[in-house]
């Protein structure tokens, strides 16, 4: 299990990255955290001919968190992301989805940006992303596109990066205030890819009433599956009406059989984890910082 | 006084260098060597048409391709079949490499040999192999139908059918007041070691000598296939073992092609050659274990008492038996247990299918048997509604009964006789361990907060130490030391720590002056391997045999030199002391030097040895007759038959009612394996075993297409636990010592796996109300159980 | 197919500095074994999964084999041969796993003892739940951890010292 030979690039900055990605076409692909890129290399499932490490481009190993939600630049690593308290506060689901992604070790080195263009239909990131809206950055010799978070995620392990191209950032939205999430999930073994996830976004009102409930679910799809499940908000906008929740999602998802669990399985998984999911979303939300001081 | 140190927590003495790196395993060793990848079939059954190495040939740093067409002599042979059994019938193995068919999906059939091993995988891309596929027999139902055949010459895929009685067990049953029957089966699963294998070889032609180390749990065994194999004079070739990364029975099988094509290419090449097995061909092509079907038959009366015990069983052996049929003869006689069955019969089919070879995994067969028996003994209780353990007590074999003669034959051709162990004892120690008394209260509270448990056990007899023999040297140096070795193996077991205790105690040295060498052939010839909990109770004998022999001789030089009797002497830190009077004494390291009468003074000590020393009587040879010059012994032991270990496991489960996630909460672990040497190492072996049982019950299992592919080939897939995923474990020993050995050990390699997918299958149908009939079992699977039973 | 190129990347490792040159497709787990023989890094599946190759870069720990070596470029490497102690005997994690019995064939374990180390700089005090935890991310096919959980915690104990 050795990687095939391949040449080696080490850009100092995004205009020298770009400038290479660009003339190596679809030569080239961009080395990052290498956690998802190198096992499969070492497999000789991938055998790119050039690699561009971005790992020595200070400008893209940032976090910063705006009014409108929080920029990951693309050498960023889960670990960092995870811990960054000021993203933790103007968005929690980072850090709740995070925890569930591999192990610590891996997260040291992964970086969320990766895992986003990487695309695995199992990754908890993406979802994140599609949930919380928002986009990523990408930069070619021929400028700068922004791409929304819905239309980010094409299939799986397909995202809508071109060849040429870099991924300089994401930004996550920070959620409506009022709001709560939470990511639920079962895997195997603790660590382990899903066999169905669920992140849950609730806004409430004033009273505490459900005003907004959405979910992204992931290995239940090709991509992240997000679905509104407001209309499942029981009357009272305290709780949710399971078999509504159950068909509203069976209307999104696609669940596929593999070695495993069952179509079927993964199905019942997704109800139960996503009425698990959202209940604890609708316990973290609540007044604001600003209501709960006056 | 010098402290016993037979069973004390001693420290390892082979942890300092194992946790700073200084280990050394085998890919440590031979940087200067050339490296070896192999092309290996995708198919799991193909005829090979044509191979076309041109492409690879363009490749900058290969230094050698080699096919079947290459291999001369003995190595054109197929490998050869290690334990023939009358019963083996339609025995077949393999080529070292590919001849004209392939059978499982990783057969070597290309050997590259290049600078690296990255370029030796550049070339393995660039080498065409032209197969035309044949129909891949998968599983144990298609080899039963044997619509296909693996093997042309083998009808119904069968190598062996085996049948043992004890009385007439149908006659029985049919005569039973009750009789059940239970369809029962087990999945494969793996050694699957953190270090796979590995050779490395070195010939020096100018000696005509060769030099192999390999990553096996049995180096004398591999020296005399790889001389045989190269046609060599044994004593041309020597084997070592370095530091294993763990065995668990995948290593002791051999030779593995790659140790005779190794050795084989690093003569021809006439430079050192080492291949390091990577993950994704350990899963392919090393060993894997477990598959069995299960038919029972029992006849039992209203206590619950067996009449008479009936059990089918197709094993899967995959493609090749160079094992011979010692995992499913294993099933058929350890799955009694701890149990009277009344009258017994067991009859086995040993199917060949297009998978890897099955060999024995720690266990071996025995959680097999252990899952088919305890289950029948909680469908018993169920059937009956009586208590489990109540039906397992009343079905033990007493104490006063041992030792207990089943009427048959065991693994080692030898009679299935216990030679002791208490089974109410330990039984009663177990339930009051895990509380099983009070578990009905407990399970009442978790059912009012929402919590679904359960509660199993099983219990096992485990055959342990068999033969045909091991033996130790042991021999004091000038300086003191004492060198200790057996020709046995070692992959974590401490046995050097172990051997080292038994040696203190019995030559009354100090711990630390003590040296101990398993695995090489250099210092040792004699040997058989390590597997079936054997090291302690074999070469643990023969080392304390040894080191009496030793310690009388030391008392018999010592005695000339003290001018005192024998029997006025004991050997105490080292010295040898007369009793009673303290400053006669004389160190080991003297003794040694007078043990060996000298001409030349190479040294002070040595000076203290020679002629002119010491005032000799000159009438007597300076070595007297019947003895031979240096402190030293050797001894062998060989017991007419095996020891039986036992234990009993309970285990309490929480199963989530909405998601059917499986969680151990409490893991408790009854163990006895005789006398102790050192409890902290059985411990472990206890935990790891544990470990295994609980991935071989929840995680593991090898899954095949229908094809032949091997569809979860690596740690992301194949689900080996976690300490997330491991419970934690409470244990309590119970100490029956062995009678046929002089330590009264027993193994306790193997014990602590065997139980687990019984014990937590119990605890699963306890919870569930869902009878668990196959295993493993995962949260996807108890589902489909709940919604197949709500429909 | 030519020779390859090769690159040269430097980086300390245990604090000694070294400027290599290699093939871009050297794993670090490679070049720290075979390159530098510090054959202490140890690979059980080059995946990613096993743990068992586990170094610290820059103080935290990362998988040797999922990174390669010229990727390094100016990193401070810590392999388990850098976790002893002054003297070059066994430094408080290592002798924790001998004291609690907490290897057998030790070749999961110089990926234990780095793990350890790094987690034990910011948690002086761990739970065994939370040492458990810790120790989550790396396999170990002999122990069943259990030791392995108690090392942690005593560890702890030896480094930050009872009250010291
Ligand atoms: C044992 C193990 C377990 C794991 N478990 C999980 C898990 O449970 N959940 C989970 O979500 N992930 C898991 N991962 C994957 C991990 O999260 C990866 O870090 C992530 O998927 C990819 O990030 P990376 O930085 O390592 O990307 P790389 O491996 O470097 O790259 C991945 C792909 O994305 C491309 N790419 C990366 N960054 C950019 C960029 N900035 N611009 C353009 N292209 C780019 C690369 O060219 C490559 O094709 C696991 C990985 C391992 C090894
Ligand atoms: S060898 Fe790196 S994680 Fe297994
Ligand atoms: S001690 Fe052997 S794998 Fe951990």
């Amino acid at each position: 299990m050795k990687p095939s030979p391949f040449s080696y690039h080490r850009p100092r900055t995004v205009e020298e990255a770009v400038e290479l990605l660009g003339a190596l076409g679809e030569e080239g692909k961009v080395l990052a955290g290498g956690q998802s890129l190198v096992p499969l290399m070492s497999m000789r499932l991938a055998a790119p001919a050039h690699l561009v490490d971005v790992n020595h481009i200070p400008e893209l190993d940032t976090v910063a968190v705006t009014a409108a939600g929080v920029r990951v630049g693309a050498t960023a690593r889960h670990a960092r992301v995870e811990k960054d308290a000021a993203a933790y506060d103007a968005a929690p689901l980072l850090r709740q989805g995070l925890v569930n992604v591999a192990h610590p070790t891996i997260r040291n080195r992964g970086t969320t940006v990766g895992s986003l263009v990487h695309a695995d239909p199992s990754a908890e990131m993406p979802a994140v992303l599609a949930l919380l809206g928002g986009s990523v950055e990408l930069r070619s010799t021929a400028g700068s596109r922004e791409v929304a978070a819905a239309d980010f995620f094409v299939g799986p392990m397909e995202s809508a990066l071109r060849p040429g191209e870099l991924a300089v950032a994401a930004t996550f939205h920070r959620p409506p205030p009022r709001s709560g999430s939470a990511f639920v999930e079962l895997a195997r073994r603790h660590g382990d890819y899903a066999l169905c996830g669920v992140a849950a976004l609730v806004t409430t009102d004033h009273d505490g009433a459900v005003t907004t409930a959405r979910v992204a679910l992931i290995s239940v799809g090709p991509v992240p599956v997000v679905v509104d499940v407001g209309a499942a908000v029981h009357g009272t906008g305290t709780a949710f009406d399971t078999e509504r929740l159950a068909g509203l999602l069976d209307a999104a998802i696609d669940p596929e059989a593999d070695i495993h669990a069952t179509a079927e399985y993964r199905r019942h998984l997704a109800h139960v984890l996503a009425a698990r999911a959202l209940t604890e979303a609708h316990e973290h939300a609540g007044p604001t910082r600003d209501e709960r001081a006056s | 006084m010098t402290t016993k140190l037979f069973g004390a927590r001693i420290r390892r003495s082979e942890d300092p260098r194992l946790v700073t790196g200084n280990g050394r395993y085998l890919d440590d060793l031979g940087h200067d060597a050339y490296e070896v990848a192999f092309v290996r079939s995708p198919h799991a059954h193909a005829r090979i048409l044509d191979i076309d190495v041109s492409e690879g040939v363009e490749v900058d740093g290969l230094v050698a391709i080699y096919t079947y067409q290459d291999l001369d002599g003995r190595m054109g042979e197929p490998l050869p079949l290690l334990i023939p059994h009358p019963t083996l019938t339609h025995g077949r193995t393999q080529h070292a490499l590919a001849r004209d068919e392939v059978n499982y999906v990783g057969e070597a059939v290309v050997m590259v040999v290049a600078v690296d091993r990255y370029v030796a995988e550049d070339v393995v891309g660039r080498v065409r192999v032209d197969y035309e596929p044949l129909p891949a027999v998968v599983g144990i139902d298609a080899a039963r139908a044997a619509a296909d055949l693996v093997h042309p010459d083998v009808p119904g895929n069968a190598a062996a059918v085996m049948v043992q009685e004890s009385g007439d067990a149908e006659a029985a049953i049919d005569a039973a007041p009750h009789v059940l029957e239970l369809d029962l089966s087990i999945e494969r699963s793996a050694s699957m070691p953190m270090e796979g294998k590995g050779v490395l070889a070195r010939w020096d032609s100018d000696d005509e000598s060769l030099l192999v180390h390999t990553s096996t749990q049995t180096s004398t065994s591999v020296r005399q296939a790889v001389a045989a194999k190269l046609g060599l004079p044994v004593d041309r070739v020597e084997v070592v073992t370095p530091d294993v990364g763990g065995g668990f029975g995948v290593k002791i099988v051999h030779p593995w092609p790659e140790e005779v094509l190794v050795p084989w290419a690093a003569v021809r090449l006439g430079h050192p050659v080492k291949w390091t097995e990577d993950r994704r061909e350990h899963f392919v092509s090393s060993a894997h274990e477990r598959a069995q079907q299960h038919h029972v038959r029992v006849g039992y009366d209203d206590e619950g008492r067996l009449h008479g015990l009936s059990v089918r069983f197709w094993h899967d052996n995959g493609a090749y038996t160079p094992y011979g049929l010692i995992v499913p003869i294993i099933t058929s006689t350890q799955l009694l247990g701890p149990y009277k069955p009344g009258a017994y019969r067991v009859e086995f089919t040993s199917l060949y299918t297009n998978t890897v070879i099955v060999t024995p995994y720690r266990g071996a067969g025995r959680p097999q048997g252990c899952f088919v028996m305890e289950r029948t003994m909680d469908a018993i209780a169920d059937a009956l509604g009586l208590d489990r353990a109540e039906v397992r007590l009343r079905n033990f074999i007493r104490p006063d009964e041992m030792p207990y003669d089943h009427g048959l034959i065991f693994q080692d051709g030898r009679p299935l006789v216990y030679d002791s162990g208490d089974f109410p004892a330990s039984l009663d120690k177990l339930t009051k361990l895990v509380g099983w008394d009070d578990f009905e209260a407990y399970r009442a509270q978790a059912r009012s907060e929402g919590r679904r448990v359960g509660i199993g056990l099983a219990c096992y007899v485990e055959g342990t130490g068999v033969g045909p023999y091991e033996g130790g040297h042991v021999r004091v140096e000038t300086d003191g030391t004492v060198v200790v070795s057996t020709g046995l193996t070692t992959q974590g077991q401490g046995h050097q720590t172990m051997l080292a205790q038994i040696v203190a105690d019995e030559l009354g040295v100090p711990f630390d002056r003590i040296r101990v060498t398993t695995g090489d052939t250099r210092r040792f010839k004699y040997a058989v391997g390590t597997f079936a909990s054997r090291t302690a109770v074999m070469s643990g004998s023969a080392v304390a045999l040894t080191a009496r022999k030793v310690r009388e001789k030391a008392l018999r030089i010592a005695a000339q030199a003290l001018e005192a009797s024998v029997d006025d002497l004991d050997i105490v830190d080292g010295h040898v002391e007369v009793k009673g009077s303290p400053g006669a004494t004389i160190d080991l390291g003297a003794v040694a030097v007078l043990s060996n009468p000298l001409r030349y003074a190479f040294d002070e000590a040595a000076a203290r040895a020679t002629q002119f020393a010491t005032p000799a009587d000159p009438d007597t040879p300076p070595v007297a007759p019947g003895e031979a010059p240096g402190l030293e012994g050797t001894d062998f032991y060989s017991p007419p038959r095996s020891t039986f270990a036992n234990g009993m496991h309970a285990v309490v489960v929480e199963t989530d009612p909405d998601t059917a996630d499986i969680k151990i909460l409490r893991y408790c672990v009854v163990h006895d394996c005789g006398t102790i040497i050192n409890p902290m190492i059985v411990e472990g072996q206890v935990h790891g075993g544990v470990a295994q049982g609980v991935g071989g019950a929840l995680y593991e299992r090898m899954e095949y297409g229908p094809d032949g592919q091997l569809l979860n080939a690596s740690f992301m897939d194949f689900l080996m636990p976690y300490a997330s995923e491991v419970p934690e474990i409470e244990i309590d020993h119970l100490e029956t010592p062995s009678p046929l050995n002089p330590l009264g050990v027993k193994g306790a390699g193997e014990a602590g796996v065997i139980p687990g997918s019984a014990a937590i299958a119990s605890a699963i149908e306890d919870a569930e109300g869902i009878p668990i009939r196959s295993m493993p079992i995962s949260p996807s699977e108890l589902f489909d159980l709940r919604s197949r039973r709500s429909v | 197919m030519t020779t390859e190129a090769l690159v040269r990347v430097a980086f300390t490792v245990n604090g000694a500095p070294y400027d290599l040159e290699v093939p871009a497709r050297r794993l670090l787990s490679d070049a720290l074994r075979h390159d530098l023989r510090l054959t202490g890094t140890h690979v059980g599946c080059e995946h990613g999964v096993c743990g068992a190759c586990t170094v610290l870069v820059d103080g935290a720990p990362i998988r040797s084999c999922l990174v390669f070596a010229v990727s390094l470029e100016g990193a401070a490497i810590t392999t388990v041969e850098g976790c002893r102690n002054a003297e070059g005997g066994m430094g408080p994690v290592q002798q924790a796993f001998q004291e609690c019995h907490a290897l057998q064939c030790g070749f999961c374990t110089p990926g234990f003892i780095t793990t350890v180390t790094a987690y034990l700089e910011d948690h002086p005090a761990p739970t065994a739940a939370e040492a458990r935890e810790a120790i989550s991310g790396n396999l170990c096919r002999c122990t069943g951890y259990q030791n392995i959980v108690a090392a942690v915690q005593r560890a702890a104990e030896i480094k930050w010292g009872e009250g010291a």
